[in-house]
């Protein structure tokens, strides 16, 4: 290979390409094939020799899968359980973050092995006593108790996110405003908070997405009236079948404002995810 | 102010032989930097670790104590009060064949989805860099979807591609000269659907992998690959002594993270088998799920998600040191 790009770089970069447009195409086939299904036809969906080629375009499949089942309940259940979590779990987790990479103190190796080692419980293994507890609580199928459930994995998030960003940003310039004078809380947000605002928003979508995505405890604690968005992609299978179309309709409902976020924030959290991985 | 200044006295004399550890406490801390009240980032932290006790620390040790107790319909309901049964719930559990079977399809499953996730994963952060531009961006947008598409809607989605009569799969394969796959239900059995859960799983987290492995390979210093290809390293030579070495602390991050992923997926087996898997399907987490939420055995679902917690131990021990190295270097 390396006599290869020496001798001719212009034929080795053409084989590489070819290499990259298969990737591109396997790991970008779903979704083609999702956007075809939901704007084909309903009729030349369900074709045993389907054409991968888009046949004739109708948006038919949409109003179809909004009429399934009440859309914009469990969109707006959704909306605001994602919300809520991430304004709590911002706020609260910034203070956190503050207080692992800004301050020594003694407890602090015990709190980052803590908040990571939370991140890593398994859902399903807090699935039991979390219904337990939100049925004593009376919280059951009620947006506050997957509220507070949501925490659990946004909270440990966010921490060690945000921690990622601050790490990032050279505390010599904290240093230098608090030697021209400023207290140590206006050199925060006068200095650290503008630049940390870029990693706050990613962060923030990032977990709105997250919360938006969560579907075991948004089945499990919700009743089939209270579901959210998630959960409302199962009603396209009944007993009599699946719709398929309609289904990758609301597939692509559910999707693209999500992947659109997320597009426009990735950049930015593989930045924050991965702050100090290589340094170590 | 900084560790530099207050760690440098005890590091000057280089001739001398080690004096005893003068008051080393104070000084070894390579952490204290900003010095401050301690009260400080207690009461940042205040508002953290009360939520996480709540919403954590109490569903925790319930689930400790469930485990040991008697939990089933009349408990919950409050007919009968939980009474605790020792270890009868673990010996019940692991004196079940099943549960073996289940632990080891879960390890397998896991393990080749993780396996697979880093070498695709490795093999296309690599393949990124030789590309031309607009192939980068090509596969960028195509990662960028996958990795933000709600793992709902992905299980959706695959189970429309690998649908028995009009999956796009299975008309594909049989495009293939002399392959007949019209008609054939990928989820007969237990190992061929749970191969196309692994691919599913592993699509999924590839672009993850992908995209922070670039971010570190950017990392590798041009001059160290030039180096070693002077001194007559070859391709391969070079990505196993000079670039694997610089990437091993995002590998082992990656890698840890991976296999606790892997070992909690549960939507996408659930969704796939329409909420009831068979018994060729059970991984731990539906396992659990099944004696808590279907057999209405909350004790025995219990232990056996402790167990779960406990197999994965092992793995965040490791992750824990790496990341513990890495909140040192800050």
């Amino acid at each position: 290979m390396s006599t290869a790009t020496v001798s001719g770089p212009r034929r080795s970069k053409l084989g590489w390409n070819l290499l990259g447009l298969f990737v591109f195409v396997t790991a970008g086939f779903p979704v083609y094939w999702m956007l075809n299904t939901a704007l084909k036809p309903a009729k030349d969906a369900i074709d045993p020799d389907p054409s991968l080629l888009p046949t004739s375009l109708t948006f038919a499949n949409f109003g179809r899968a909004l009429d399934i089942a009440d859309f914009w309940g469990p969109v707006g259940r959704s909306l605001v359980v994602s919300l809520t979590v991430v304004v709590i779990g911002i706020v609260v987790g910034m203070l956190a973050a503050l207080a692992i990479s800004r301050f020594a103190f003694r407890g602090r190796k015990v709190v980052i092995v803590g908040i990571l080692a939370v991140q890593m419980v398994p859902l399903v293994a807090m699935i039991i006593p979390v219904f337990l507890l939100l049925n004593d609580l009376g919280q059951y199928d009620r947006l506050t108790g997957l509220i507070i459930t949501y925490l659990t994995f946004i909270l440990p998030f966010t921490v060690w996110t945000l921690r990622g960003f601050i790490v990032n940003i050279p505390r010599e310039l904290e240093e230098a405003a608090m030697v021209d004078g400023c207290s140590r809380t206006t050199a925060f947000i006068r200095v650290v908070f503008p630049l940390l605002a870029p990693g706050m928003v990613a962060t923030s979508v990032y977990g709105f997405i997250q919360a938006w995505n969560e579907y075991l405890y948004a089945l499990m604690l919700m009743s089939q009236q209270n579901q959210t968005a998630t959960v409302w992609l199962g009603n396209f299978t009944t007993k009599h079948g699946t719709e398929y179309a309609p289904m990758m309709a609301g597939s692509t409902l559910m999707a693209v404002p999500i992947v659109v976020l997320f597009l426009l924030v990735q950049r930015k959290m593989a930045a924050g995810l991965t702050a100090g991985a290589v340094k170590g | 102010m900084s560790a530099a200044d207050t760690t440098a006295p005890a590091k000057v004399p280089p001739a001398r032989p080690a004096p005893p550890p003068t008051p080393p406490a104070v000084t070894s801390s390579p952490t204290r930097r900003l010095a401050g009240g301690a009260a400080v980032p207690w009461a940042l932290l205040a508002p953290c670790l009360l939520i996480l006790a709540v919403v954590l620390g109490y569903p925790l040790v319930r689930l400790a104590t469930l485990s040991f107790q008697e939990f089933g319909q009349s408990q919950l309901w409050g007919f009968k009060p939980a009474e605790s049964v020792g270890f009868d719930n673990f010996a019940k559990v692991l004196g079940d064949s099943e549960f073996w079977a289940v632990v080891v399809r879960t390890i397998v499953f896991a393990a080749a989805c993780v396996v697979f996730t880093m070498v695709i994963g490795m093999a296309i952060a690599l393949l990124l860099q030789r590309v031309s531009g607009w192939v980068k961006t090509l596969i960028n947008i195509a990662l960028v979807a996958s990795w933000g598409m709600p793992i709902i809607v992905a299980t959706t989605v695959f189970k429309w591609l690998f649908d028995s009569d009009y999956g796009i799969f299975n008309a594909l394969l049989s495009k293939l000269p002399g392959v007949d796959m019209i008609g054939h239900n990928w989820f007969a059995s237990g190992p061929e659907g749970l191969a196309v859960i692994t691919l599913l799983v592993v699509w999924g987290a590839v672009p993850f992998v992908v995209i922070t492995l670039s971010a570190g390979l950017t990392q590798v210093p041009k001059e160290l690959e030039e180096a070693a290809r002077l001194d007559g390293a070859g391709a391969w030579g070079v990505f196993r002594y000079v670039t694997l070495p610089i990437l091993k602390p995002i590998i082992v991050m990656l890698t840890t993270l991976s296999v606790i992923w892997d070992m909690g997926v549960f939507p996408q087996v659930f969704v796939m088998r329409n909420g009831h898997p068979e018994a060729e399907f059970q991984l731990l987490t539906t396992y659990s799920y099944d004696k808590a939420f279907v057999v209405n055995d909350y004790a025995q679902g219990s232990a056996i998600a402790l167990l779960t917690v406990l197999l994965l131990l092992g793995v965040i021990g490791v992750y824990m040191r790496q990341m513990l190295k890495i909140g040192e270097v800050e």
